[in-house]
């Protein structure tokens, strides 16, 4: 599991993160909900060491993994889709894919593992030798997601997946990442979506400029007045 | 055929000095390409091989001279991208890029206190100086050898980067430092192995392009270094096809023009050139619109 402890992050002179914990168990979908700005992708990006922390750590299976690089801790299981998708354009599907395996030496494993993947994307493997760029905002979400899963993560984190895309697409995303689950990997979710979020979440936590105000399962919050006020527009 | 037997030489020898040009392009496209930097200092890389092999082959055999040049522009373009380029990596643009100017001042006066201002002579190299007839022409066997090589390395070059898992690392990284990290990439080894590539490559064209002349001082990296920086905007910058597309341009119209005694202007040709090209097409034959990300 990972551990979050009174994390703080400086952004450019603002206290983006001051001092937050967040669990994420074994098995678990775990969302992070907030408006924009409220420090959602700074949290994800300071667990995987892209930004570094003023304060507080990151344990990974009760391994500090705080002061890791990007790679070790890629290596070690944890994955980030990033806001924006972030496809390789002039890489094609086929190759993107293989970026996500970059650090496996396990080739017939990650053979495997990229059979899976157009199994769970099948119009992907329509397109395997099509450029990134070449491909549809949802199909790009799609490899996005395939991609991070290529590394044979133990922690997706999701960064907005559903973020400029057709309710339909977003509805396949959503059931892959309970699909991800399934198969016994924990995600992380953050979405400004907060109702598709909510819905699949196991727990969920709120963020407000830095700092975590509410915390509780998925129902609690989707049932709370003043998380319906602030992010479910009731 | 009397015209085709006039001008054959000219058209060699610009292939030639295109094929040079190419080689010490890439370096420049190449370094583009994933820092988006234009890496001033290269063309003093160049001139700093020529030199060294100036004073290595006189204790050391040809091959291994030839060995140790690129060895050591290899060391040469790597400590200047850990020291004076690495640490600016977060810096903006123009820091780096005054920074990368700064190498190239230091590197060329270094060099005028060790040569004390003097030039130096090149060492002939028989084998690459042997007169070979084609046609009516004469001419030295480097003019003969340099396309070739240059297109066989231009060949292998490309195959690793569209083949080879580094290579696909160096496309990822060109685009997205983040993304790639986030792959697991090591963005630092993936630069290091750009300027090595780079570098291995200028040592190289060094080596056929000093041939060509009897001399070499701290300033004869300049002139060669911007035609080939011209050359890579031309075919545009990030593009090694575009480079050596327009290295080749470069090389055989600046040949063509000494050939119709406007030798005085044949420096002039291609910086016209490059005005040009900069207001007609930019981003250069085969340079790429910035995507933008959404």
């Amino acid at each position: 599991m990972l551990a979050i402890r009174d994390l703080h992050v400086h952004y450019g002179g603002i206290h983006a993160l001051r001092g937050i914990n967040i669990d994420v168990p074994d098995g678990k979908i775990i969302s992070l909900i907030g408006a924009n700005g409220a420090g959602k992708s700074t949290t994800l990006k300071a667990i995987m060491g892209l930004v570094s922390k003023s304060e507080g750590h990151v344990y990974w299976d009760n391994t500090d993994i705080s002061a890791m690089k990007t790679k070790d801790i890629v290596g070690g299981g944890i994955t980030l889709c990033p806001e924006g998708r972030k496809i390789f354009p002039d890489l094609t599907v086929e190759e993107n894919l293989a970026a996500g395996a970059y650090l496996r030496k396990d080739k017939e494993a990650v053979a495997a593992d990229r059979k899976k993947a157009y199994e769970l994307f099948p119009r992907l493997s329509e397109r395997t030798w099509q450029l990134g760029a070449t491909l549809s905002g949802g199909e790009q979400q799609m490899l996005a997601v395939a991609r991070s899963l290529m590394s044979g993560p133990k922690l997706l984190m999701l960064d907005e997946p559903s973020l400029g895309l057709a309710p339909l697409v977003i509805k396949d995303i959503f059931a892959v990442i309970r699909k991800i689950r399934e198969e016994g990997v924990n995600v992380l979710l953050i979405e400004q979506n907060a109702k598709a979020a909510l819905e699949i979440s196991d727990y969920a936590y709120v963020l407000e400029s830095g700092v975590i105000t509410m915390a509780g399962s998925g129902k609690a919050l989707l049932n709370d007045p003043r998380v319906q006020k602030a992010y479910l527009g009731e | 055929m009397n015209l085709f037997n006039t001008w054959l030489p000219y058209i060699l020898a610009g292939i030639a000095v295109g094929g040079q040009y190419a080689l010490i392009a890439i370096g420049y496209t190449m370094v583009y390409g994933i820092l988006r930097l234009i890496n001033f200092a290269h063309g003093d890389i160049f001139m700093w091989s020529g030199l060294i092999m100036v004073y290595l082959i006189t204790v050391l055999p040809l091959w291994l001279s030839v060995i140790v040049v690129v060895v050591f522009a290899i060391l040469l373009g790597t400590t200047i991208e850990r020291v004076a380029y690495r640490p600016l990596r977060s810096a903006p643009r123009m820091s780096i890029m005054i920074s990368a100017i700064g190498v190239s001042y230091l590197l060329q006066n270094f060099a005028l206190y060790i040569t004390g201002g003097l030039t130096k002579t090149y060492p002939a190299i028989r084998f690459l100086q042997k007169t070979v007839a084609i046609g009516s022409a004469t001419t030295k066997m480097v003019t003969i050898i340099t396309p070739f090589l240059t297109i066989l390395l231009v060949f292998l070059l490309v195959m690793l980067i569209k083949h080879t898992k580094i290579g696909m690392a160096m496309r990822a990284v060109s685009r997205d430092f983040e993304t790639s990290s986030l792959m697991g990439i090591d963005i630092n080894r993936v630069i290091t192995v750009t300027f090595v590539i780079g570098c291995a490559l200028a040592a190289i064209g060094s080596v056929l392009y000093f041939s060509n002349y009897t001399g070499i001082n701290p300033m004869s990296g300049a002139m060669p270094g911007l035609k080939a920086f011209v050359a890579a905007v031309f075919g545009g910058i990030g593009s090694v096809p575009g480079a050596v597309l327009g290295a080749f341009v470069i090389g055989i119209a600046e040949n063509i023009i000494k050939g119709t005694g406007w030798t005085t202007f044949s420096d002039a040709f291609t910086f016209v050139l490059l005005i040009i090209i900069l207001m007609i097409k930019p981003t250069g034959l085969f340079g790429e619109k910035d995507i933008d990300k959404v």
